[in-house]
């Protein structure tokens, strides 16, 4: 319930809001200019698509209570979606391809999330499986989805916003940014709205929600719908702006697992959480196997390295689900209230819940 | 070949290796049930045992000392999950618990592969895999050792539950945590008494697994086999593993036999959730279903 | 086993740190190396590199290098994964004197082509790749050395027609191809049927989803069906339970043949007795008692400096395909060298040795290779070179030869190729190259 009670202290000027607009200014003023290549490319543009991609899956399994473990699949079919309609309908602008990749994972998402009408918890999990599998398969199968190509890979456009191309590792960045921002501010509107309270409701108690008169039809299909939506699109966004080659194989269940992390880890049913979450998983393996090459490079082999960092990796899930069971966000939460404390003790204004 | 005959053959072919799918899922479920964490670290579990079990005999140790030597590894392992991570994370949702367990996988495969290296090795139990003719169908001499291995198992599990003490308090916390403390059962016997056996169950599977994938880090993708089984049988029935194991084992292969085709062939993948799913949607309470919450 | 080896390099590293003066800048060539040695894949990745880097370090520690020319290089571990190949080819693109890249995996080698086009940096995709990229007038920066997945098809039906006593006795026969789920598996059920077509064979291609680790419904399919012949288009654990259950339905196992990435040590040993006559394509023998392994196992596995953990694999599959692997890299900039100068080569320079990389039986001799693989042949618009197949058979231990060096139908799958990589170039606005362009392109 502390999502409910930050948004309302949220309209007004906020710290939270001055960090966000701080943290924009930056994103689209000084990251484009002083990062190289390397970190445009390799670290941000995937850390952007996975933000997105646990965004969605957060609204489906941290707000709504759902979860899914095909996720991986609903990027396959956004990435797919959209490479069709560009390759089929070229006088359509790469917008409206994105959006209509969007659509079609929701819709897609929905025919999926059917058995969350009846089932729950670990059987709906397992159950979105069946996504996983039927996708990549169906993918790989059925040779129209790559137009052809005798081995299902597809090959992404230039990216061309009305009239200009964004074919550099810069004009990819900002094209992803805008996406993911415009994205996540539509999906924090609409969690704000009565879909949002409804999600949380189905979460906390789906017989109580019933008798208040939330619709849970209705609610459970919208929330897959959703969650499909945005992750169908940081599904282009990972084949147009990131890989820009991408085959059906990519997509498998490892990936679903990792954005699952994203938003255990970041914390669930929170926006913040997913990117923090996402921050955490494309950033902290490229750290601690630069780190190790670095330090112990001469002494061990890079397989060594990658096995104890595996091994690192897996233990700081664990580790931090036992000391943060709220996520990473809940720790900065926390550490961020105490500095404000700190600084507003004269002040008899306590901010935060 | 008579088209009954291969039908049949199909169909013996798919409940023996249903019972493969079962052993893997046997060890789900007997976590699941008195902890109610889905532990799929299990599938590393399998593929540490396994690598474990073939280094040692590679190395020269005897095979009946480098099963007892892994089984007290295994047990040692399965312990130590319980202590360091589970433990601190009772009372968390049954999500949180599974990513947890899914962060341990990383843990296990790393030290298996760091501890015995990436090699791909051959395991040989002994058992010629010479196909044996019933009425012109074809059995496998293999897959009914290892249809025996897991009846015994089973068999060994339920004299242990009905018989001993332990046995008894594992049942008494599966059916009720809160009461079971609440007499003064202690859950941390219980719970070491249950990663024993699952780890046990690690072992047995590994080594059948193994022997038919041979020892490679794939091996922890059998999990993959046993999920379906466990929506179709229950998470918490050890029955139910078992029967849906056969059944889903047999349903596939005959799914992959007569409507593979039409769709173009490797529908296996997918075929397995398929069923489940449905007979679920139809039957929501499952092969073994008394608890409903679940599944609403 | 890695503990030894660690004290051995950490013992080595020290003496550097304290002792000897490092070398000052000199020429130097580096090979960024995608390479993966955990996961699934890991007993193929470190065969490979094992056998690139030891070959590196045979010219290194016994020429000095190429031409005074030392060659460098760094890893990245990929884990077989596109993301990380790409994560690990943005980091290391802009080392000085890249020479090529070298993945041996056909997911980033795809995710690769834009941008080493863009670069100008070879990329070597041996055995495997995508086919029209032989095709050198639409991909120039491509070279998929020795076979692509065509040739490879060609070559073991012409196998299959040489144990039958002629192509015209392959007319009424069966055959069966068993491929992995995925679209490596599938790329070659077009060329299987215009084969099949030619030589009037039937042909049932029959598909194992991913991983494989269950082939009891396809190989009971396979009984049915009655085939002479099996193909077995695998890929990791799918290798080994197909020879096994293979056994279970009783198909003779010296009629089933594997293709180039079902023919590894990795791919028989877990199979056990199961795998004994089971023969499969390659394009290097395997063993090590070719003169330039002798070398590499005296000079540098005697210097210490041996890249593999356990000696007994030295002259396995995988091995030696690192090393013919480092043969072509290493000759192609020899060959480059001998235009541009002994110094430090650009990517488009070391494209242009590539483009003229021809070895003949006599050199490849000269170079202690003889028997390891036939020769290669290749030119500014054939960047496949003309590899020869050979079969090899498991005898329960090791691969024995037993066939000559097959040529594949090239002239018959030229067209197919070229009518591809054709497509390729219009879908994506390619320029087609004539042999005026195959100068620098600087």
């Amino acid at each position: 319930m502390t999502t409910l009670a930050r948004s309302a202290v949220s309209r007004g000027i906020t710290p939270g809001r001055v960090g966000l607009v701080a943290m924009l200014i930056a994103a689209y003023g000084l990251v484009p200019f002083v990062g190289s290549d390397y970190v445009l490319d390799a670290l941000l543009t995937p850390f952007l698509a996975l933000a997105l991609a646990a965004l969605g899956l957060n609204l489906l399994t941290g707000y709504a209570g759902l979860v899914s473990l095909g996720s991986s699949a609903f990027l396959a079919v956004g990435a797919y979606a959209a490479f069709n309609c560009n390759v089929r309908l070229q006088e359509l602008p790469l917008l409206a391809s994105i959006v209509a990749a969007g659509l079609v994972a929701a819709a897609v998402g929905i025919v999926f999330g059917l058995p969350s009408l009846r089932l729950r918890g670990f059987y709906l999990a397992v159950s979105t499986l069946a996504a996983q599998f039927f996708v990549q398969w169906a993918l790989t199968k059925f040779g129209w989805f790559s137009n052809n190509n005798p081995s299902g890979v597809i090959d992404a456009p230039a990216l061309t916003l009305s009239g200009l191309t964004f074919s550099s590792a810069v004009g990819r960045y900002v094209v992803s940014l805008t996406v993911v921002v415009v994205a996540t501010l539509l999906a924090a509107r609409l969690l704000r709205s009565q879909v949002g309270r409804n999600f949380i409701a189905l979460r906390d108690h789906e017989i109580a929600a019933k008798v208040i008169g939330v619709p849970l039809l209705r609610t459970k299909l919208l929330a897959f719908g959703v969650s499909s939506f945005l992750i169908g699109i940081a599904g282009v966004l990972w084949a147009f702006a990131y890989l820009r080659t991408v085959e059906p194989a990519g997509f498998n269940l490892d990936r679903s697992f990792e954005i699952l992390f994203i938003i255990i880890i970041g914390g669930p049913a929170s926006i913040r959480g997913a990117f923090l979450g996402a921050a955490f998983m494309v950033v902290l393996p490229l750290l601690l196997s630069r780190l190790g090459a670095a330090l112990l490079g001469d002494v061990f082999d890079s397989g060594v390295l990658e096995m104890s960092q595996r091994i690192v990796i897996g233990a700081l899930i664990a580790g931090i689900l036992i000391a943060e069971p709220r996520g990473l966000i809940s720790l900065v939460d926390r550490l961020a209230d105490r500095i404000r404390h700190r600084l507003s003790r004269p002040l008899r204004n306590p901010t935060q819940p | 070949m008579f088209e009954f005959q291969f039908f049949v053959e199909v169909l013996v072919g798919g409940l023996l290796s249903g019972v493969m799918y079962s052993l893997v899922a046997i060890g789900f479920v007997l976590i699941y049930k008195t902890s109610g964490v889905l532990n799929f670290a299990q599938g590393a579990m399998l593929l540490f045992a396994a690598l474990t079990f073939v280094s040692l005999v590679e190395r020269g140790v005897p095979f009946w000392f480098a099963i007892g030597a892994t089984l007290v590894v295994m047990v040692a392992l399965g312990v130590a999950v319980e202590r360091v991570v589970l433990r601190p994370l009772v009372n968390q949702s049954p999500m949180t618990l599974f990513m947890a367990t899914l962060g341990l996988s990383y843990v296990i495969e790393g030290v298996a592969q760091l501890l015995w290296g990436t090699q791909v090795h051959g395991l040989d139990l002994g058992i010629d895999d010479v196909p044996f003719e019933v009425g012109g169908v074809l059995i496998s001499q293999f897959d009914l050792f290892a249809a025996a291995t897991a009846g015994a198992l089973v068999a060994g599990f339920a004299l242990f539950f009905r018989h001993t003490r332990t046995g008894l308090a594992f049942r008494a916390v599966a059916d009720d945590q809160f009461a079971a403390l609440a007499v003064g059962l202690r859950l941390s016997r219980v719970w070491a008494a249950v990663w024993t056996a699952a780890g046990t169950v690690a072992l047995v599977a590994g080594l059948l697994w193994g022997a038919r994938l041979g020892v490679q880090y794939s091996l922890s993708l059998v999990v993959l086999k046993a999920l379906p089984v466990l929506m179709l049988g229950g998470f918490d029935s050890v029955a139910g593993a078992i029967v849906g194991g056969l059944l889903i084992g047999a349903i596939e292969k005959l799914a992959e036999i007569y409507v593979g085709p039409l769709f173009g062939g490797g529908i296996e993948a997918w075929a397995a959730y398929v069923v489940a799913l449905t007979f679920l949607l139809l039957r929501p309470s499952g092969l073994f279903g008394h608890k409903l919450v679940e599944r609403v | 086993m890695l503990i030894s080896k660690s004290l051995r390099t950490a013992a080595l590293a020290a003496a550097i740190a304290f002792g000897a003066a490092l070398p000052v800048h000199a020429d130097e060539q580096f090979f960024p190396l995608q390479s993966y040695r955990v996961g699934p894949y890991a007993a193929g990745g470190t065969g490979f590199f094992g056998g690139f880097i030891d070959y590196l370090n045979l010219i290194n520690i016994r020429d000095g290098g190429v031409n005074g020319v030392k060659l460098t290089w760094e890893e990245g571990e990929t884990q077989y994964e596109v993301e990380r190949g790409l994560e690990v080819y943005e980091r290391l693109k802009n080392h000085p004197g890249v020479a090529a890249w070298n993945p041996l995996s056909v997911g980033i080698a795809y995710a690769m082509i834009d941008r080493i086009t863009k670069d100008k940096v070879p990329l070597i995709t041996i055995n495997h790749g995508r086919t029209d990229s032989t095709d050198g007038r639409v991909f120039p920066y491509v070279f998929p050395l020795l076979l692509n997945p065509y040739s490879e098809t060609s070559g073991i039906v012409n196998y299959i027609a040489s144990r039958e006593g002629g192509a015209d006795k392959l007319k009424g026969k069966k055959i069966v191809v068993l491929y992995h789920g995925s679209p490596y598996g599938k790329e070659t059920i077009p060329i299987y049927k215009l084969l099949a077509d030619k030589y009037g064979f039937s042909l049932e291609q029959i598909e194992v989803p991913h991983p494989g680790n269950e082939q009891q419904s396809q190989w009971l399919s396979i009984r049915r069906a009655k085939p002479d012949y099996v193909v077995l288009r695998g890929w990791g654990v799918m290798n080994p339970v197909a020879l096994k259950t293979a056994q279970k339905v009783g198909f003779p196992i010296d009629h089933i043949i594997g293709n180039v990435w079902s023919n590894s040590e990795e791919d028989v040993i877990p199979a056990g007795e199961a795998a004994k006559g089971y023969v499969a394509i390659t394009t290097q023998a395997s063993g090590a008692e070719f003169p330039v392994l002798q070398e590499i196992i005296k000079t540098v596995y005697g210097a210490g400096k041996g890249n593999l953990d356990d000696k007994k694999r030295i002259g396995s599959v995988y091995h030696n395909l690192g090393i013919v692997n480092g043969i072509l890299n290493v000759e192609a900039i020899r060959i480059a060298q001998q235009k541009f100068g002994k110094r430090t080569l650009t990517g488009d320079e070391v494209r242009w040795g590539f483009e003229h990389l021809q070895l003949d039986p006599t050199r490849v001799q000269a170079l202690g290779a003889k028997g390891l693989f036939h020769s290669i042949n290749v030119t500014w618009d054939n960047h496949e070179g003309d590899g020869r197949v050979t079969f090899q058979q498991w005898d329960g231990t090791k691969w024995k030869a037993v066939s000559d060096w097959i040529a594949p139908d090239w002239a018959f799958l030229r067209p197919i190729i070229e009518k591809s990589a054709a497509a390729y170039a219009a879908e994506h606005n390619i320029k087609v190259r004539t042999s005026d362009d195959t100068a620098l392109s600087q």
